[in-house]
């Protein structure tokens, strides 16, 4: 039986009082957001909080909303809402893209944005999309409010920029007009981390790249992203050469390891194809073709 | 700790170790053993439950976090001795072999069928795509699935013309004693 070591349990009814018991309880207290992360992670030994502090209560924090000129969605909000959000959908299809391959309908019941972001997996897929995107995470703590781009939010394997005392409360994209955006994941089975995953976005100034993101996960890349793919792509013709030289660069990029998911090769090999497919039909989203 | 939730209609409160699981809470604690205890790991569904109308993996989830809400489990399907569709389903199709996956599936699926009256066969496999049948009998499982959308009022609401309707289950019951070759 898998079973986590004994802590100790709160609830929070409001964000202020997350913060609070966060204050109270030190270093070792932990949120509990869907929990699919980390449970398993207690169960394993590989985490073991001292307190955690339940913040399922939290429906302020759970939505997707149009927010001027950015889209907003609080951490709260899970992963089967991210997945049947037709705003999401309108702008970014990269979200449902990521949504319908990340781990399994029931899984999404659970699972919010938030602690997807903050667990840090390095085969996460929402870092890739937030990273591609170039989102912006807004941090709360008893002292205000502040905010870290998705590509300096993760400071390393399971290690984020949220301190002991603060709590993610939204994730913010800035809408695009005209972009389009795709995200392209290879796993062992249904609903497995990926063994790479490449997600994109692009705009086009008639048959040139306006600017492009380019998010990658599971294959080691810095920061979840690809600038300097990204670099050599804008101002370029949109052409499935010009394409395909930009995945190069973002596989080059990459420092894959060698695991039960395969060598290390065969997910650079993967980077590269993923991250070409993900601008290929992103570009083909922007020019309105294709699903 | 003190946790107090609806199970099936019903309160129950019982004092727990709050890293006391929902799967072990509703099995060990209240005794309803239909929800099954299987992979531990959130992979294999076995354990699905409805928590506030969702299912979900209660191997997943405290007890603890289950405080205040309310649960639904396999025992609360049927309706006063008349099994749900999808029960009768499952003995229609031989939707089971083994029958470990089976409250799980039962839970997904009535859900689905909630949700979606008329699901397409993609539509059934990919809401069980987070639960695993060992016996890997899924294509039976899916047309189970659709013979309780097709009978949404049961057998007791369908005619005698059911039971020899195209459903693949009644031809392979059909069979079953026959020992055709394949």
């Amino acid at each position: 039986m898998q079973t986590p070591a004994p802590f100790d349990y709160e609830r929070a009814g409001s964000v202020d009082e997350a913060l609070a018991l966060l204050e109270r309880h030190g270093p070792e207290a932990r949120l509990v957001a869907g929990g699919h992360s980390l449970l398993p992670m207690m169960k394993l030994r590989l985490a073991r909080p001292d307190v955690l502090i339940d913040i399922n209560d939290l429906a302020d924090l759970s939505y997707i909303r149009l927010d001027g000129s950015q889209i907003a969605i609080g951490a709260m909000t899970r992963h089967a809402e991210l997945l049947d959000s037709s705003l999401l959908a309108e702008h970014y299809a990269v979200f449902r893209d990521a949504e319908r391959v990340i781990a399994d309908p029931i899984v999404r019941n659970r699972g919010t944005i938030g602690g997807s972001f903050c667990q840090g997996d390095p085969a996460e897929d929402l870092a890739a999309v937030g990273a591609a995107l170039r989102a912006d995470l807004v941090v709360r703590s008893a002292a205000g409010t502040r905010t870290v781009p998705a590509r300096e939010f993760h400071t390393g394997p399971y290690e984020t920029a949220v301190g002991d005392a603060e709590i993610l409360t939204e994730v913010r994209v800035p809408v695009r007009p005209g972009s389009g955006s795709a995200y392209e994941k290879v796993e062992r089975r249904a609903g497995d981390w990926a063994i790479a995953a490449a997600g994109a976005f692009v705009t086009l100034e008639g048959d040139t790249v306006g600017d492009v993101g380019i998010g990658l996960t599971a294959v080691g890349a810095p920061h979840f992203c690809a600038p300097d793919a990204e670099e050599a792509l804008r101002g370029r013709a949109a052409t499935d050469e010009s394409l395909a030289a930009a995945a190069r660069i973002a596989a080059d990029g990459c420092n894959p390891s060698a695991d039960q998911r395969g060598p290390a090769d065969y997910k650079r090999h993967l980077a590269q194809e993923l991250t070409f497919r993900a601008l290929r039909r992103s570009v083909a989203r922007a020019r309105g073709e294709g699903s | 700790m003190q946790v107090t939730m609806t199970v099936n209609g019903d309160e129950v409160t019982r004092d727990v170790e709050p890293r006391l699981l929902l799967v072990h809470f509703v099995r060990d604690h209240l005794g309803l053993t239909g929800t099954h205890w299987g992979c531990d790991t959130s992979n294999c569904g076995a354990c699905v439950l409805w928590m506030d109308g969702e299912p979900v993996k209660s191997c997943t989830v405290l007890a603890a976090m289950a405080h205040g809400r309310t649960l639904r489990t396999v025992e609360d399907l049927d309706r006063g001795g008349e099994l749900d569709p999808v029960q009768q389903g499952f003995m229609q199709c031989h939707g089971l072999q083994c029958g470990f996956c089976t409250p799980g599936m039962l839970m997904t699926a009535r859900h689905l069928l909630d949700d979606v009256p008329d699901p397409s066969e993609l539509q059934i496999r990919e809401a069980i795509s987070g639960q695993i049948c060992r016996c890997t009998g899924y294509e039976n499982i899916v047309h189970a699935v659709r013979w309780a959308a097709e009978h949404p009022g049961g057998s007791a609401g369908a005619d005698a013309d059911a039971m020899s309707e195209s459903s693949p289950a009644t031809a392979g019951e059909a069979d079953s004693d026959q020992e055709v070759p394949a």
